[in-house]
């Protein structure tokens, strides 16, 4: 017997009973395929505005720095002051992608694609931030390398203030949402609340474990959709 | 590792008498705990959501064929492949075959409890592989050459000073004059050398907080980052995790999540909390080529259904270890298996049968600490009470301690026979120990006054005050 039929075998002999019946199985089916969320706290689902100066105190909280800006444009002259700030060069890594290559990087030294390990300094745009716990969703994809969420000493992190929403639920719906293929998922969704740390030595909570010791993130609070 | 949970009490007292690791279990006992409180505190909602947590996790335990099928339906779909290993041996070589089969040398891995389960480092070694631990204190471990004595923090019975003698010992490439005082000074060195070592990997392995059946994802979450470079860099990315790891939805997920990082160590949120499926899709920059699942069976499917079914809802957050008052007095390492504290005193017997660690089950207080905190609920005295009666029932309790119950059943099922004589009794101990408050050794046990005092009784039974005061608590 192989092990598959094993262990399916030894779990329904346990439950005490044999493979689903077919009415059975179509409620579960139907759990499965029409996602319903569970309780989603108060906390954040305020309006646009609470959100924001929720994710903001959340995100602060657990060592990340932000600043908000009115428009996508101003974010390479954002991340030179920044690099400015903890005395760096000014040499970015940039994803590829459409909102961040249409800016003017002139003023820095940027390439851009994925990371092998050599990068100091990553920018990167947010798919999405949750207000709830001021944590950033993160996807893979062409215009998203994940080596350069996880490679660089310094991640920069553009969220548009519209991609912001209360909870977690509302990421996934948007991303079942956009996708019309029943695989919605990227390779990769990472989470990100905070940079990396570690409180293996003595318990002592040091940052920037294996990760990125510093997270930085602009909110741009202008869509491009005013003026 | 290997199973040594036949000698807790020996290991017990060694670890009483260890003074680094009571520095670091003091520090234990007030900090994960503290900031448990006051995560559950700030979140109104936390209660409810445990409710729902446990009624998640019973759910998909009640249906975990349909879900587990389900499962590997979507990762096939994905790209991805499934390997179901029965034991710890089948396991063990569904790992390997894959490594062999890309001509990997070098694998990095992320913090997994099922590859300690396994062993799997020993296994690849032998078979002459090189894992690399890649989270900060299962590396620590690993040049250490020891199991880990938490499930969150597999280092946390160490001392700065043991991690700096490690790294001079294998690190013998750098200056042997560097200064390696501080904390900093030594997560910059481990930073620097696992750097090297995720960038050459062949394989990375990581474990799995989650599958989402729903989508065929694996989650992990972790607060360093080096799961999230062990499973993105290397060619291939393989997943260990077991059959009770399984979700229905992603909304499910988000509960879980909610109660997992505040249960363990208080945060609101770990730092990276990453879902993986399949391999790098076709746009994709980086990422692996191939992405397994190996999901273990190793004795859970028997707990289904059985006395121990509700500890297949446990979410590893560590909690109930956290606030254990003998963990936070023994430390891990005496339990002498993988999973520590009380959820590993009923995991333990029900993964390697009870013969083999007959003492965990009675290795608690009983002060129901572990079910307060745990966030699915899980009704851990309950079980090891469950455990303690089939040891009785099958005989692994020594004769003396047999007899000594069946003295007392006798009097216990007489009770005015015994109140009379426990009256007698308490007011003679009563008496004989007012001087001094407690008693230094006492006829019958030994075992109690060897490692500490027998407090003095007031001379009045339990039942007499509780009568006095009319059944009042205070
Ligand atoms: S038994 Fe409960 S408290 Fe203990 S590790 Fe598991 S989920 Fe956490």
């Amino acid at each position: 017997m192989s092990s598959r039929d094993y262990i399916l075998g030894r779990v329904r002999w346990s439950l005490g009973r044999g493979a689903f019946e077919r009415d059975s199985c179509q409620q579960l089916e139907a759990r499965l395929n029409t996602p319903q969320s569970n309780l989603i706290p108060k906390r954040g689902q305020g309006d646009a505005k609470a959100q924001l100066s929720l994710f903001v105190k959340m995100a602060t909280e657990v060592n990340a720095t932000v600043s908000r800006l009115k428009a996508l444009e101003n974010v390479p002259k954002a991340v030179a002051k920044y690099l400015k700030e903890q005395e760096l060069d000014a040499t970015v890594r940039l994803a590829d992608h459409p909102e961040l290559q249409k800016l003017d990087w002139s003023k820095l030294d940027a390439s851009t694609g994925f990371s092998t390990g050599d990068d100091l300094v990553g920018v990167v745009m947010a798919y999405a931030g949750a207000a709830e716990t001021g944590s950033l969703a993160l996807r893979s994809g062409a215009d998203s390398p994940t080596t350069l969420n996880f490679l660089p000493d310094y991640h920069i992190v553009v969220l548009k203030a519209a991609d912001l929403v209360g909870d977690y639920e509302a990421v996934y719906a948007r991303l079942r949402r956009e996708s019309n293929k029943t695989d919605f998922m990227p390779r990769t969704l990472s989470w990100v609340t905070g940079p990396s740390r570690t409180a293996d030595i003595e318990q002592t909570l040091l940052l920037g474990a294996h990760g990125p010791r510093k997270l930085h993130i602009l909110v741009i609070e202008d869509n491009g959709e005013a003026s | 590792m290997k199973l040594n949970a036949h000698n807790f009490k020996e290991n017990a007292a060694k670890a009483l008498k260890d003074e680094d690791l009571q520095a670091s279990l003091a520090k234990l006992g007030t900090g994960f705990p503290l900031k448990r409180l006051a995560a559950a505190a700030r979140l109104p909602e936390f209660e409810a959501l445990r409710d729902q947590a446990r009624d998640i996790k019973d759910h998909t335990l009640r249906h975990l064929d349909f879900y587990l099928e389900k499962f590997e339906c979507k990762v096939q779909e994905t790209g991805g492949h499934v390997h179901w290993a029965r034991d710890i041996e089948d396991g063990r070589k569904i790992v390997y075959d894959i490594c062999e089969s890309v001509g990997a040398k070098t694998v990095t891995k992320g913090k997994s409890m099922i590859g300690e389960e396994m062993a799997i480092n020993e296994y690849l070694e032998e078979k002459g592989l090189i894992p690399v631990e890649t989270d900060l204190g299962e590396y620590i471990i690993q040049l250490r050459n020891e199991p880990p004595s938490h499930i969150i923090a597999p280092a946390i019975h160490l001392r700065k000073s043991h991690v700096e003698e490690a790294f001079r010992k294998t690190h013998t490439e750098l200056p042997p004059e560097r200064n390696l005082d501080e904390p900093e000074d030594l997560l910059k060195e481990a930073r620097a050398m696992l750097r090297k070592k995720f960038i050459a990997a062949d394989v990375g392995i990581t474990g799995a907080n989650f599958m989402i059946a729903e989508t065929g994802s694996t989650v992990i979450v972790t607060n360093e980052g080096n799961g999230d470079l062990t499973q993105t860099l290397p060619r291939v990315h393989i997943v260990l995790c077991s059959i009770e790891k399984m979700v229905p939805n992603l909304e499910d997920c988000a509960t879980l999540l909610r109660v997992l990082a505040r249960s363990a160590t208080g945060q609101e949120q770990s730092v990276y909390t990453t879902f993986s499926t399949g391999p790098k899709q076709m746009d994709d920059p980086d990422g692996p080529d191939q992405f397994h699942v190996v999901i273990l069976d190793n004795g859970r499917s028997r707990m289904l259904g059985h006395d121990t079914h509700d500890m297949l809802r446990c979410i590893r957050c560590s909690a109930c270890i956290n606030h254990c008052p003998v963990y936070q007095s023994v430390g891990g390492h005496a339990y002498g298996s993988i999973y520590p504290g009380p959820m590993g005193s009923v995991l333990t017997p029900a993964i390697y049968g009870l013969e083999q660690s007959c003492d965990l089950p009675n290795a608690s207080t009983m002060c129901g600490k572990c079910e307060e905190v745990c966030p699915v609920r899980i009704p851990i005295p309950q079980m090891l009470r469950s455990w303690r009666e089939k040891q009785w029932e099958d005989g692994p309790v020594p004769i003396l301690q047999r007899l000594a119950m069946s003295v007392w059943a006798f009097w216990a099922v007489r009770p005015k026979a015994y109140h009379f004589g426990a009256k007698i009794k308490m007011r003679l101990l009563g008496l004989l120990g007012r001087k001094n408050g407690h008693f230094k050794s006492l006829l019958f046990s030994k075992a109690w006054t060897k490692s500490r005092d027998f407090p003095a009784p007031e001379g009045k039974t339990f039942q007499q005050l509780w009568s006095e005061k009319g059944g009042r608590r205070s």
